[in-house]
């Protein structure tokens, strides 16, 4: 499985050169916007719905099929032609492409939410202020609203949210004889038991992931990242990061984790077998779980987070919104195609049936989502605790307007640390320092 | 040290051993993936790799990989058939073509184009693909069927070996003779020339067609509609949809694609190994 991760850094590689290039073209046009200055209001929107067209949609959310079928049924006149963009690596190469090439850009189009300055930066996305979009707000979870609201604009409508849970096999748990850790400390205790108990077994994996512990600094109250539009700050060792390095650092020192990359064939089949006994990733786990750890059945179950000090708190893991970009030729049909995909129950309904984790508040907080009993989880009330997770999510995260290419050299300088078990916290220094330089050269002030 | 060996063959058990190893070496994944191909998913995952386990599940597989997505895997071998014909087809005509013209035909500037090709040999493929998405993107090209033929269409390599192949295997002699005869130099490029030069052609094609079937890099970047992948694109759609939000594993499938995958590449092979052969020694020789 090395080829994904070459692979990945080809797409990166490339990813760059492209930004490059954009970059170079459209000097100028800074703050985004300014596509005409369109507005247009709901009455508008739903004319335009009625009236009818085609609209190009790219996503990789598996119930988007569905989606659009609810969609043409409520406006036969309008035409969505969907394009699998597989997963969001590959769906930002390929918007990067199409923009780059002026030719074949979607109309509506998912990003994820850690990619949304790359692409707003620039001034390719749609403010969505014009179409009236500013008063769904309140539709929508704080730390969700916070992702695509950002630098006096809105970006995009949040399709889900992936607040973190943790989930863990309680087989493995009872075998070991170990309660579910509460707090960090407990943490670290329950994996030292877990490998105690069987040295093949590991509490968790990991091999230095970015969007795990970006996700990580983000709970211990990290706000490494902090940017206005040209004006980037960047701390990898402010308290929140230097919290989660320092609790972090024994599991590496003392080899406590297994060194598996995530989604590998490997994983799956760690996650069936007992081999990793948890994983604390976002609220849209139980789905893989059920389809890709059949074996898993009626063991696992899901708490929250662990605590620094005993006060919840909590950060997003993955989750994607969709977005209008700048170059879509049918703005108004695009709003309202998007509308309707991310605000309306048919659609939210399509989407929480196989497994989606909605943004909207009505629907994390309605009583059949949180009795939902799932078979797989030995009949628990999952969303019960995942819902309440959306809650403590930390206010004020911002992703780097790179984040792409930043994820991409992680392994470069963090996950040395992983490797030689050597510092974290030196690790991320080092991520820090490429970071300056990618993005002075990249035309932002940094640290200025 | 090689002269050596090469003027007084023995047995070397060092050199066994080595290619003992090679043999294993490639012939291992080959085994595993012959046993995967067998197996459902969850056994695929959980069971020893060079062995049976579970249920025959082949058909299943094979029907799934054929349904799966609509039956998407259909289209994406369609398309690479095309690619291959077209692409691969073309290439060969046109080193061919030029190969032969520049070995027998005397000509102004034929230096410099001597030193442009041996030139871009020298250039990787996956090199030009960012300069060509760039190019192609400025004319309105990606994200079509042409964006993959046209830069499969010129092979350096295969040209130089048709040009070093036709200095060989086409004798002056007989081209001058046939022109005393009366020919056109067209009547004796089809009617001669090309029938000696059959096993250069079929090595040409099938180093451009192996190319083309693996092709992997250039439709990566220039194609975003699934509907216009190359098998070797399809097939890695299929293995990313394991991770992130909204996952959906289907490694069996990855695993039987593959397997359908390597099927005509290993029978084009086996049909046309003995020309290879002959073509790539004749070339070897003379260069």
């Amino acid at each position: 499985m090395t080829i994904t991760c070459n692979r990945r850094v080809a797409l990166g590689a490339l990813a760059t050169l492209l930004a490059a290039s954009l970059t170079a073209c459209s000097g100028g046009d800074e703050g985004g916007g300014g596509g005409g200055g369109e507005g247009a209001s709901a009455d508008e929107i739903e004319a335009a719905l009625q009236e009818g067209g085609s609209v190009t949609y790219w996503t990789w959310t598996p119930q988007a099929e569905k989606q659009i079928e609810e969609f043409e049924k409520a406006y036969p006149d309008v035409d969505v032609t969907l394009v699998d963009t597989v997963g969001a690596g590959e769906a930002n190469t390929k918007l990067q492409n199409a923009i780059a090439a002026g030719k074949g850009v979607p109309d509506v189009v998912q990003i994820e939410y850690q990619s949304i300055p790359q692409f707003q930066l620039p001034g390719q996305l749609t403010d969505l202020t014009q179409f009236g979009f500013d008063e769904l707000e309140s539709l929508y979870t704080p730390s969700t609203w916070g992702s695509v609201a950002q630098n006096g604009g809105i970006w995009g409508l949040p399709q889900d949210s992936g607040p973190m849970a943790f989930f863990y096999n309680q087989e493995v748990f009872d075998e070991a004889g170990v309660e579910v850790p509460t707090t960090w400390d407990e943490y670290v205790e329950v994996a030292r038991a877990i490998k105690k108990d069987d040295p093949d077994r590991c509490l968790a994996n990991d091999s230095g992931d970015p969007g795990f512990s970006t996700s990580m600094i983000w709970q211990a109250g990290g706000t490494p990242f902090q940017n206005d539009g040209e004006n980037v700050t960047i701390d990898l060792a402010d308290e929140g990061t230097t919290r989660f390095a320092e609790m972090y650092q024994p599991l590496i020192d003392d080899e406590l984790i297994c060194q598996l990359p995530g989604w590998s064939d490997e994983w799956y089949a760690a996650l069936g077998d007992g081999t990793i006994a948890s994983v604390a990733l976002g609220a849209w786990m139980p789905g893989i779980l059920e389809d890709g750890v059949p074996d898993g059945k009626g063991k696992w179950r899901v708490a929250p987070m662990p605590t620094y000090d005993g006060t919840p708190t909590n950060a997003e893991n993955g989750g994607s919104t969709e977005s209008v970009p700048e170059a879509s030729e049918n703005k108004l049909l695009a709003a309202g195609f998007l509308k309707w995909l991310n605000s309306s129950d048919e659609s939210i309904q399509a989407f929480m049936e196989t497994g989606g984790f909605p943004a909207t508040v009505e629907h994390l907080e309605s009583d059949e989502f949180l009795g939902y009993e799932s078979e797989y989880f030995g009949g628990q009330k999952i969303n019960e605790v995942l819902g309440a997770g959306a809650a403590d999510v930390n206010e004020g995260w911002q992703y780097l307007p790179w984040q792409s290419y930043a994820n991409s050299i992680f392994a470069d300088t963090v996950g040395q640390a992983y490797l030689d078990r050597s510092s974290l916290l030196d690790g991320l220094a080092a991520w820090q320092e490429e970071n300056v330089s990618y993005g002075t050269d990249q035309g932002f002030t940094v640290n200025g | 040290m090689a002269g050596y060996s090469y003027l007084r063959p023995r047995k070397s058990v060092t050199l066994t051993v080595l290619l003992g190893v090679l043999i294993v070496y490639s012939v291992l994944p080959l085994l595993w993936m012959l046993f995967s191909i067998t197996k459902t998913q969850p056994e695929l995952l959980s069971s020893f790799g060079l062995w049976f386990s579970g249920p025959f599940a082949l058909f299943d597989n094979l029907r799934e990989v054929v349904t799966h997505d609509d039956g998407i895997f259909v289209r994406w071998f369609a398309n690479t058939l095309v690619y291959v014909v077209v692409g691969a087809g073309g290439a060969t005509i046109l080193a061919t073509a030029a190969g032969y013209g520049l070995a027998k035909y005397r000509f102004r500037g034929r230096s410099a184009v001597f030193a442009t090709i041996l030139g871009a040999i020298a250039v990787p493929g996956t090199a030009l693909a960012v300069p060509t998405f760039l190019l192609f993107s400025q004319v309105g090209l990606t994200n079509t069927m042409w964006s993959i033929i046209l830069p499969s269409l010129v092979s350096p390599f295969g040209l130089y070996l048709m040009w070093v192949f036709s200095a060989e295997a086409v004798p002056t002699e007989i081209l001058e003779a046939a022109r005393v005869d009366g020919a056109g130099e067209w009547r004796t490029f089809f009617t001669i020339s090309l029938r000696l030069l059959a096993p250069g052609i079929v090595t040409v094609a099938l180093f451009a067609i192996v190319a083309t079937w693996n092709n992997y890099f250039l439709p990566l970047i220039m194609l975003n509609d699934p509907d216009l992948y190359p098998l070797t694109l399809g097939l890695y759609q299929w293995l990313a949809d394991a991770s992130g939000i909204g996952a959906q594993p289907v490694f069996n499938l990855v695993i039987t694609g593959s397997f359908l995958t390597i099927v005509p590449i290993v029978i084009a092979f086996l049909l046309l190994q003995r020309y290879w052969q002959s073509g790539l020694s004749a070339g070897g020789v003379k260069a």
